[in-house]
């Protein structure tokens, strides 16, 4: 993307019916550390990468509890989502204060993108720049849906976003199909091989990445270091014997990945190109 | 031509009484299950207590509508407490806001008479007592409701320190052993029973100690 004359103002179209101020939000979004979402019948899980400052900082906070059966992963300028994640936290004891039951994730997750659109249509305002991973469970079942700062949302088997999501979205690509019936272990293990994909090589620890799960009779809940390290190890073996088998095929995945992301480059560059909010 | 008066009152009072005990690492939090209107029963069966934090148990007798009002109230506050917290709040911070609510409604208050007991944050036993409008104290035992009048002048024959004027300072908590002072509130209410006629049918008991709280029942007499 490159700076041209419409791009100053949320508020002013481009020729070629872009919001630009919109999609520099969702760079922001990109550039922030991996956030990766991914749900089964029963059970979310959400897992982020930590990415601290320097290392005499401690790194920030990117998973939120917002009530017993939701939970929220961010990726982007941190700031913004604990002021939506607040808002979140808000909305549902509001909810569960005058109905007496839990706010059902479809609808919070509706009045998030009402939020996002109108940051999108006030001259005095900017868009918020973060992405966030609604993890929930209701009546209706599990759920995961992504908020986009242009205030558009989707539901997604699995997703990730941040920094070298694309890695964790081939890795999430190639197993999904099975989630829906993974046990709750079986799901916390596919966040984490889907964590280490984005880390691409460094050491894999548990003070790197944070997990989180909610599932049937499991309010939402941070895993402790500990058990997030025991099953790093106990998989870590195993991860290694998979790699060789894995690897034709992952070949195969990222050839195939690679090729839409780069006809989108193409059309991000040329005015005539498919605007990213679309996809 | 007098002056009309009003003939409406968002006021009802449903009777019962509270009481709480303080020990030195317990709290004992009991309130009868009768709620009543006027001289009828409207249910035998309705509980008084509510659990607002792990160590924090509130009783309320007078009018339950605004009771549970005040309790829903008190149970938001505590989760939004808990999310920018990482922690439960404690007896004495219940104690605080518990009082900052009630006064907030100071010119159309909640009918409601509370009494709060729990462990303060070393573990020893606390009760706070409450009027209408959110005066409080922190006591080592204190009653409220329609049988407190009858209750409370029992419990200072049995219970009250000397003056906190005398030194060396006295423990305003009771030297009373858990298991003494729960068969104190029993016996408190079955004599409670017998001549307040808002006071009755099953008196519910609630311990908090260092183990959680454990909660048991009683019957009272059903007339």
């Amino acid at each position: 993307m490159f700076r041209n004359q419409y791009d100053t103002d949320v508020t002013t179209w481009s020729p070629a019916g872009r919001l630009f101020q919109v999609e520099y939000a969702m760079e922001a979004v990109k550039q922030g550390s991996a956030a990766i979402g991914l749900r089964s019948k029963t059970h979310v899980v959400l897992g982020c990468v930590n990415k601290a400052n320097s290392e005499l900082s401690s790194h920030q906070k990117k998973i939120f509890k917002v009530d017993d059966h939701i939970g929220v992963a961010i990726a982007g300028l941190t700031a913004d989502g604990r002021v939506l994640s607040r808002y979140m936290r808000n909305e549902c004891i509001n909810y569960s204060f005058t109905y007496e039951s839990p706010l059902p994730v479809g609808r919070l997750v509706v009045q998030l993108a009402d939020k996002a659109q109108v940051c999108t249509q006030r001259s005095w305002k900017r868009p918020y720049g973060v992405g966030l991973l609604v993890a929930g469970l209701d009546e209706s079942g599990a759920h995961l849906y992504y908020n986009c700062p242009s205030g558009n949302y989707f539901e997604y088997q699995a997703f990730a976003i941040g920094s070298r999501s694309q890695a964790a979205k081939t890795y999430l690509e190639r197993r999904f199909e099975n989630f829906k019936d993974s046990s709750r272990d079986d799901l916390v293990k596919d966040a984490l091989m889907a964590i280490r994909e984005t880390l691409q090589g460094e050491t894999f620890k548990s003070s790197i990445c944070t997990v989180a799960v909610v599932g049937v009779g499991e309010p939402f809940h941070i895993l402790d270091q500990n058990t997030v390290q025991q099953m790093i190890d106990a998989f870590d073996i195993v991860g290694e014997q998979e790699d060789p088998a894995a690897e034709p095929d992952a070949a195969a995945g990222q050839e195939a990945a690679a090729e839409p992301s780069a006809a989108a480059d193409q059309g991000g560059s040329t005015d005539e190109g498919v605007a990213p909010m679309d996809i | 031509m007098t002056k009309q008066q009003a003939n409406w009152s968002p006021y009802d009072n449903n009777g019962g009484s509270c009481v709480a005990i303080a020990g030195a690492d317990y709290c004992v939090v009991a309130a009868d299950t009768r709620m009543s209107t006027g001289y009828n029963i409207l249910t035998r069966d309705y509980s008084k207590l509510c659990k607002l934090a792990d160590k924090c148990v509130m009783a309320s007798s007078g009018f339950q509508a605004d009771v549970k009002a005040l309790q829903k109230h008190l149970a938001a506050r505590h989760l939004i407490y808990q999310h920018q917290h990482n922690k439960q709040m404690s007896c004495p911070a219940m104690a605080q806001l518990l009082s900052n609510t009630l006064y907030y409604k100071r010119f159309f208050p909640y009918y409601s008479f509370n009494v709060l007991g729990g462990l303060d944050n070393e573990g020893k036993g606390c009760v706070f007592t409450y009027d209408a409008v959110g005066s409080y104290e922190k006591v080592g035992y204190s009653s409220q409701g329609s049988g407190s009048t009858l209750i409370m002048p029992f419990l200072d024959n049995q219970l009250k320190s000397p003056s906190p004027l005398l030194l060396p300072a006295q423990d305003a908590v009771t030297p009373l052993v858990e298991a003494e002072a729960v068969d104190l509130v029993k016996t408190v209410f079955a004599s409670a029973s017998e001549r307040d006629i808002y006071t009755g049918d099953k008196l519910e008991i609630v311990v908090i100690n260092a183990d959680g709280i454990h909660r048991e029942y009683m019957d009272l007499r059903k007339d």
